[in-house]
């Protein structure tokens, strides 16, 4: 299970939210859905390790995710363009993450002539499968995806859920989902959470927007 | 006595017909090559209206708001028609209507100055009256508070950002708006209120492009939907033929991305999203047609009228 139990977050002095819980079960689709700037981001970057709550603990199957090496939560983001390094081909990007694993690749719709071309030269729908198929190495067991297809037509968007989630079937992997889409979330989550209901108090810097 | 009955219809305020955009490009051998983006691109957009400009990535969708805004870097090649009020839009023409009678409002919110407060830059598109009331009531429709105008854009958030990148749109007199993928990274709420705001504009009397990838928004506004596909428009409907399993729809490309649509049948597809711009002769759609055929492999459909709306196939 991953298991966030009362973090918090600040910019400076600012508290971004506080005492937020969120369980994701091994296999499970948890959607999360909120305002613009409520937090969810950084929510999915304190969850995946690229940041460290202020309070509170993020727990792994009962463990800490270590400190270094593979992180057992990886990160899939909305912009396959921006998390990718674009001078490196894709075969190398593939490496980065993952041991050639040709099952996952077509699995994932990537096509063998792909391996030998650069980012520029492949869409923003194909990058993302190669994204995924980086961060979805042996020993990830929860996946956070932000906005993913957020960027994409609907049959692009069908095509990259419908692989995720068998995979997500196949392996156990629990998979935090968030994303505006209503029914996006709807159709693919076994459970959908409001980001507000997560925490008990209203954070502060909303008072300016809200 | 002959009576003349005056027929009240709306003019095109913009019309665009068979547009091609191709980029010039040196291959080896500093051989002069042409990449083809565009091949087929036509539209139209009345006053008071609000058109969808719907497609994948690559679709050349982009491509279509650069060249009616004339923004288009040095190396493309331009062809084609493209008319605003009536006449033909020249160079020289986008140039004094682009911001004044054309404004844009860009994909990417990069596009506000990083050292400058939103509400000053919203401001210098007003030309007269009080600005900062006129700003802050835009604003505040547009959900954003009195304090975010005096936030530099790295203090808000990527929504609010957008929120006022459209509002200087919004503060401008121009009587087209293209707004190119307006929509995406905005939380429901806001996305209502948004598509809100552009249907008011459109009620002004003013014309709307929205060029997006996102079907849902756009059947949310819009009157007629131009679908895009490998660089040509494949499809024009009215937003009221989606509906039910799409049996209204002409082209198959339309009918899928109906059908994928999370609250339809969230069908799986093996389309590829990118085509590059059509092979001389062929439909660019027949690879992943189910009904192509050796007619679709040896000649281009064209865009044809049917039942109140174009497609370009054969079948249909």
């Amino acid at each position: 299970m991953l298991e966030a139990s009362g973090i918090s977050y600040r910019h400076q002095k600012d508290w971004l939210f506080r005492q937020i819980n969120l369980e994701v079960q091994p296999g499970e689709i948890v959607g999360l859905y909120g305002r613009n700037g409520a937090g969810k981001s950084t929510l999915a970057r304190l969850l995946a390790g690229y940041l460290r709550p202020a309070e509170g603990h993020i727990l792994v199957d009962g463990q800490a995710a270590p400190e270094k090496g593979y992180h057992p939560v990886q990160l899939i983001w909305q912009h396959p363009e921006k998390a990718v390094n674009p001078k490196m081909k894709m075969k190398k990007i593939l490496a980065e993450g993952n041991p050639e694993n040709h099952s996952m690749q077509q699995m994932l719709g990537i096509q063998e002539a792909w391996l030998d071309r650069w980012p520029s030269e492949l869409s923003g729908g194909e990058l993302q499968r190669f994204s995924l198929a980086r961060a979805l190495g042996p020993q990830t067991k929860y996946i956070i995806a932000d906005e993913i297809t957020t960027m994409f037509d609907a049959i692009t968007q069908a095509q990259i859920w419908h692989r995720l989630l068998e995979i997500s079937r196949e392996r156990q992997i629990g998979i935090l989902a968030i994303s505006h889409s209503q029914p996006l979330l709807e159709r693919i989550s076994s459970r959908l959470v409001h980001f507000h209901d997560l925490t008990d108090r209203p954070s502060r810097s909303l008072r300016y927007f809200n | 006595m002959l009576k003349v009955t005056e027929v009240e219809v709306a003019e095109d305020l913009l019309k665009v017909e068979n547009l091609a955009v191709s980029f010039r490009k040196y291959q080896t051998h500093l051989q002069e090559g042409f990449e083809q983006v565009l091949t087929g691109a036509d539209i139209a957009v009345k006053e008071g209206e609000i058109v969808a400009v719907v497609g994948a990535s690559g679709s050349g969708k982009s491509i279509l708001a650069s060249a009616i805004l004339g923004i288009l870097p040095d190396h493309a090649v331009v062809s084609g028609r493209i008319d605003f009020k009536g006449q033909a839009l020249t160079a020289k023409q986008q140039k004094i209507w682009r911001g004044k009678e054309i404004a844009w409002i860009p994909q990417s919110i990069q596009a506000l100055d990083p050292l400058m407060k939103t509400g000053r830059q919203a401001q210098a598109v007003i030309k007269s009256g009080d600005k900062r009331t006129r700003q802050q009531r835009v604003f505040r429709k547009l959900g954003l508070s009195d304090e975010a105008g005096y936030c530099y854009p790295f203090q808000l958030s990527g929504g609010m950002a957008r929120k006022a990148l459209v509002s200087t749109a919004i503060l401008s007199e121009a009587k087209l708006i293209i707004a190119d993928e307006p929509t995406s990274g905005m939380d429901s709420e806001t996305l209502h209120e948004f598509l809100y705001m552009l249907k008011n504009l459109a009620q002004e009397g003013r014309g709307v492009l929205v060029i997006t990838h996102d079907l849902e928004a756009a059947l949310a506004i819009a009157d007629r939907v131009a679908v895009f596909y490998g660089g040509q428009t494949l499809e024009i409907a009215n937003a009221s033929d989606f509906a039910a399993q799409g049996e209204l729809l002409r082209h198959p490309y339309t009918k899928a991305l109906w059908n994928a649509l999370p609250q339809n049948d969230f069908m799986l597809y093996s389309i590829t999203e990118s085509q590059r711009a059509s092979k001389e002769g062929g439909c660019v759609f027949q690879e992943n047609c189910p009904a192509a055929n050796p007619l679709c492999t040896n000649k281009q459909p064209r865009l044809k009228q049917l039942k109140d709306g174009m497609v370009r196939c054969f079948h249909a």
